[in-house]
């Protein structure tokens, strides 16, 4: 539906609507099918991301706590594991090394691509793009619910995968070949193996379904006045975010399909010179070279980092300066290092690769390239301090995530200074310092991004709001825990200790660390229950929460808070309102706020 | 039933806490929200700046804590490892600083600059002289470490010193195996087709073969093949020629602070030069047990975490005295050529037992 027809139909409910002098039934047409299923509200299909996602965060979060059981307690026997999970996953008790690097190599997939892509991007472009932009519904809503199907088709096939006989893919998240290629070196790559790959299919397909349209809808539509550079940054950090992705998902299924071609009909172009032990037989395979699939892999894999981060980025710049009561300091640089990160986001994939047997010359480009990324990264972080100082700062949930969100992006980014120098990462890669920068700055943080905008934009998702208490003790706990989780793998690593092993007790080298990972794991239990309260929370909070009573709740300059408190499908009563301003006018002359709708006074100061 | 008692606790400590959540909004409501807003805001104020002091106490007793279990607790064990240290230590000191920095700045901010109705928000939308400010140093700042970094990168991936001493390493799942040049100092051609874990877990090419177009290469006979152990020699740089029969796996070589894939098809290189006996080791490290463990550090199958090796650091004589006791495997592989029959009647004992490892690997 184009945005010209939304806003006839529109209009007609509107009309409908005075003549009722009603607020309730903008949608008496439509069935709980068109609703809340095939829906095809940009609003609806957030949702049905948010709690997909949520779901998955569920499932990836409770497999990170069965495997740090393992790391953690590698000599007691939890009889009830096998019980629950049975015989593959843990037998006698014990996490099996099949089921350990199932669980991993699940928990990776899930919490990067289904969690922090789907369930970030997808909730926030759709919400928020909309929305911020004053349009009434995407270019194209019917792409958009498609989207959501074929994400959710991919979560179907993803999750029967962890059911066949001889387990889900466990080869890490990476899949790397020959060990993704060849079910006779790893169970895992037999069936489940062919799962993943129609799964992450699948994902790509709605990845890119939703990523045109989220570029679509913010060159095309935005309402009258709206000029880019009067965009919140959410909205550039997720125009961005699609652009990586269109951009980026492509090539990474190119390197899938060769990888199935390689698996069932007999190619060679990841395989060569290859004698298996477990058959006691030399393939015929020759001449291919198992380092292309990593480059394709990485071509996607590294802007996948960005994709993941950006969406986060521009919330909590919005948040920031909300909370702040203040402008977002150097707006125009903010984007600038958006679009400098976006850039060289493609340009440092074989930073994963320092270790392979990569011409040096060209390591030496992506060392240079890759450090070139702190640059922007530190002009974003000194810009959000900058907006800090002398606001007036509330600490909603949102904002205390957000603030979070910028603790941890230091604390990670600067190990990226680590690793991106190839020298360093000789020693370092493929250790549990990797683990730690990563978690910190690509997992944790943008787990915090996502709790700011579920606990900012909530009330205008529900009309209701989530429980503040419970959202300050969420935040704390999640805080503390992520610190004293990851921070202490920064030794671990700086040990050689290397990741993805599923017992260190033979290892002279590693063994003396299992007091710390006892500990680690405890804390990740901790932790994983605080989110068990925010689910609470979340659903609860739905149809019991304290109800939103005054439109513009927060003091908020953006275009989502001129709309109904419950918007229907179409977003703005009547017209969608006019944009005369860019939207962080905080504090300006004297006044707290001033919203994009308010057309500049002829005595107002110049900024 | 200790089980069922546990999750019944937790299940109610988790009611608690909501309830207690829920009460504290319905007072928040009662209270008046802008009141209880403001007294949020304070407390969660304070609690930042907590978690700021705490934080960096609980940094500093981290590092107390752990830092004697790292490697950097005592020297590296070659050449290549000490620049790395070196590195590790500036990159330490410049990421550090800027850490306590920032986390302060941003933690300070938080609590000084909250809520007060006495305050007027300062309008600060941007400048340009700030921002040039910290697009340049941090600029400035990595363009040191790149340089420092490079110079590194290219003398650890340039090329061996002539008198190195080569170990071809090949990775398979999951064990690895070592080939030594022999008596020639060349080592022979080998092909993969011919692998068999009985007596050729590598393949060399000891006979013609018509059916896959192969000739008897000489330069194989006296090529020694072992597993588990590779011994090198202190102050005598190494060159591994790196390798793998399967799938990708990783030389991973903390001591040393080196690390290189193993990738079936395309072989890859990595030297150094050891700075220490093992022996040595065991005294600078106080462990009676230390060893120089080979630990694949690339994700390579349910056996992963198994895949282990040892190396020996020893000196020259000692080197040459263990290279002495070792047969090619073209000979223990065909007894009946051994040119030197009478007089290795031990050795083969020892061919016994490595051939006996190789296959039950």
């Amino acid at each position: 539906m184009s945005n010209e027809a939304v806003l006839q139909a529109e209009s007609a409910i509107a009309t409908h609507h005075e003549a009722h002098g009603e607020h309730h039934d903008h949608h008496h047409q439509e069935t709980f099918i068109s609703k809340y299923v095939f829906s095809m509200d940009h609003k609806m299909i957030a949702k049905q991301f948010l709690i997909t996602g949520m779901v998955w965060a569920v499932i990836g979060g409770l497999m990170s706590v069965l495997f740090r059981l393992q790391l953690g307690y590698p000599d007691t026997s939890f009889p009830w594991l096998e019980d629950l999970l049975g015989k593959f996953w843990a037998e006698k008790g014990h996490i099996t090394a099949q089921g350990y690097y199932a669980l991993v190599t699940t928990h990776g997939t899930v919490l990067v691509f289904f969690v922090l892509t789907a369930g970030l991007s997808g909730t926030f472009a759709n919400f928020l793009i909309p929305l911020q932009v004053g349009a009434r519904d995407m270019a194209s809503p019917f792409m958009n619910m498609l989207s959501y199907w074929f994400f959710f088709a991919a979560s179907i096939v993803m999750v029967s995968s962890i059911f066949v006989e001889t387990g889900p893919f466990s080869g890490g998240w990476t899949a790397y070949p020959p060990l993704s290629a060849l079910g006779d070196a790893s169970p895992g790559s037999k069936t489940g193996m062919d799962l993943w790959l129609v799964a992450m299919a699948l994902f790509v397909v709605s990845s890119l379904l939703g990523g045109l349209n989220y570029i679509a809808t913010v060159l095309n539509m935005r309402t009258k006045g709206m000029s880019m550079t009067r965009l919140p940054l959410t909205i550039w950090a997720l125009f961005f975010t699609a652009v990586l992705g269109v951009l980026s998902f492509p090539v990474l299924l190119s390197g899938f399909i060769l990888l199935i071609f390689d698996r069932n009909f007999g190619t060679s172009f990841y395989l060569s010179d290859i004698f298996l032990t477990t058959t006691n037989t030399a393939l015929p395979n020759e001449g291919g070279s198992a380092i292309l699939f990593q480059h394709l892999f990485w071509f996607l894999g590294h802007p996948e980092v960005y994709i993941i981060l950006l969406p986060a980025m521009g919330m909590v710049s919005e948040i920031l300066s909300v909370n702040s009561r203040k402008p977002i300091f150097g707006y125009m640089a903010m984007i600038g290092s958006l679009f400098a990160i976006a850039i060289l986001a493609f340009l440092v994939w074989a930073h994963h690769m320092f270790v392979t047997g990569l011409n040096p010359f060209l390591g030496s480009i992506f060392v240079l390239l890759t450090l070139l990324i702190a640059v922007p990264s530190a002009i974003k972080v000194f810009n959000w301090l900058t907006t800090l100082w002398r606001g007036n700062i509330r600490f909603t949930p949102a904002m205390m995530f957000a603030i979070g969100f910028v603790s941890l992006f230091i604390s990670g980014g600067l190990t990226g200074i680590w690793l991106g120098n190839s020298a360093l990462d000789i020693h370092l890669h493929d250790t549990y310092f990797v683990i730690a920068h990563f978690h910190i700055v690509m997992g944790v943080a943008s787990m915090f991004g996502m709790f700011a905008g579920v606990y900012h934009w909530y009330p205008k998702m529900y009309g209701r709001y989530l429980n503040t208490s419970l959202g300050y003790i969420h935040f704390w706990i999640t805080m503390i825990g992520a610190y004293l989780i990851f921070w202490p793998m920064h030794y671990e690593g700086l040990a050689g200790m290397p990741r993805r092993y599923y017992d260190y007790s033979i290892w002279e080298s590693f063994k003396n660390f299992g007091e710390l990972n006892r500990f680690i794991s405890t804390v990740a239990m901790i932790v994983f229950a605080a989110q068990i309260l925010f689910i609470a929370n979340f659903f609860y909070s739905i149809w019991k929460g304290r109800k939103v009573t005054t439109l513009n709740p927060y003091g908020s300059n953006t275009l989502e808070w001129t709309t109904p408190i419950n918007p229907g499908h179409g977003n703005w009563v009547g017209e969608i309102p006019e944009v005369h301003r860019w939207p962080y006018d905080y504090g300006k002359d004297g006044k707290e706020y001033t919203s994009q709708t308010t057309p500049v006074g002829a005595d107002e100061s110049h900024h | 039933m200790t089980t069922f008692l546990i999750i019944a606790v937790i299940v109610l400590f988790f009611v608690v806490v909501f309830q207690i959540a829920k009460v504290s909004d319905y007072v928040s409501v009662i209270k008046g929200e802008e009141n209880a807003r403001k007294q949020n805001n304070k407390i969660n104020g304070f609690l930042m700046l907590a978690f700021m002091i705490l934080g960096l106490i609980g940094v500093w007793y981290c590092n107390e804590l752990l830092f004697k279990k790292t490697l950097l607790a005592y020297p590296a064990a070659s050449n290549h490892g000490e620049k790395v240290d070196e590195m590790l230590w500036l990159t330490i000191w410049v990421t550090g600083s800027v850490f306590v920095a920032t986390q302060i700045l941003l933690f300070w901010f938080a609590f000084k600059y909250q809520e007060s109705d006495k305050r007027k928000v300062f309008f600060f939308p941007h400048s340009n002289k700030l921002e040039a400010l910290w697009t340049v140093v941090p600029a400035i700042v990595l363009a040191v470490l790149v340089i420092i970094g490079l110079k590194n990168w290219f003398s650890f991936t340039g090329e061996a010193p002539d008198n190195a001493l080569q170990v071809e390493v090949v990775g398979k799942q999951f064990g690895w195996v070592f080939r030594y040049e022999g008596a020639d100092k060349k080592f022979g051609k080998k092909y993969y087709k011919l692998i068999n874990d009985v007596d050729n877990p590598l393949g060399l090419i000891w006979n013609d073969n018509a059916e896959l177009n192969l000739k008897d290469d000489e330069k194989s006979h006296d090529d020694i093949v072992l597993t588990q152990t590779m011994y090198i020699v202190k102050d005598r740089p190494v060159k591994l020629i790196i390798g793998s029969r399967d799938v990708i796996h990783d030389v991973g070589l903390s001591h040393f602070r080196m690390k290189m894939d193993a990738v079936p098809g395309i072989p890859t290189t990595m030297w150094f030069t050891p700075k220490y006996t093992t022996t040595e080791m065991k005294k600078i490290t106080n462990n009676p047990n230390f060893a120089y463990e080979i630990s694949c550090d690339q994700m390579c199958g349910n056996g992963h975490y198994s895949m282990k090796g040892n190396i020996e650091v020893v000196t020259q004589a000692e080197f040459d005295k263990w290279m002495a006791s070792k047969p090619a495997a073209y000979v223990s592989a065909h007894p009946e050529k051994n040119p030197k029959a009478d007089s290795t009647k031990p050795a083969s004992a020892v061919i016994a037992t490595a051939v006996k490892s190789v296959v039950k690997n």
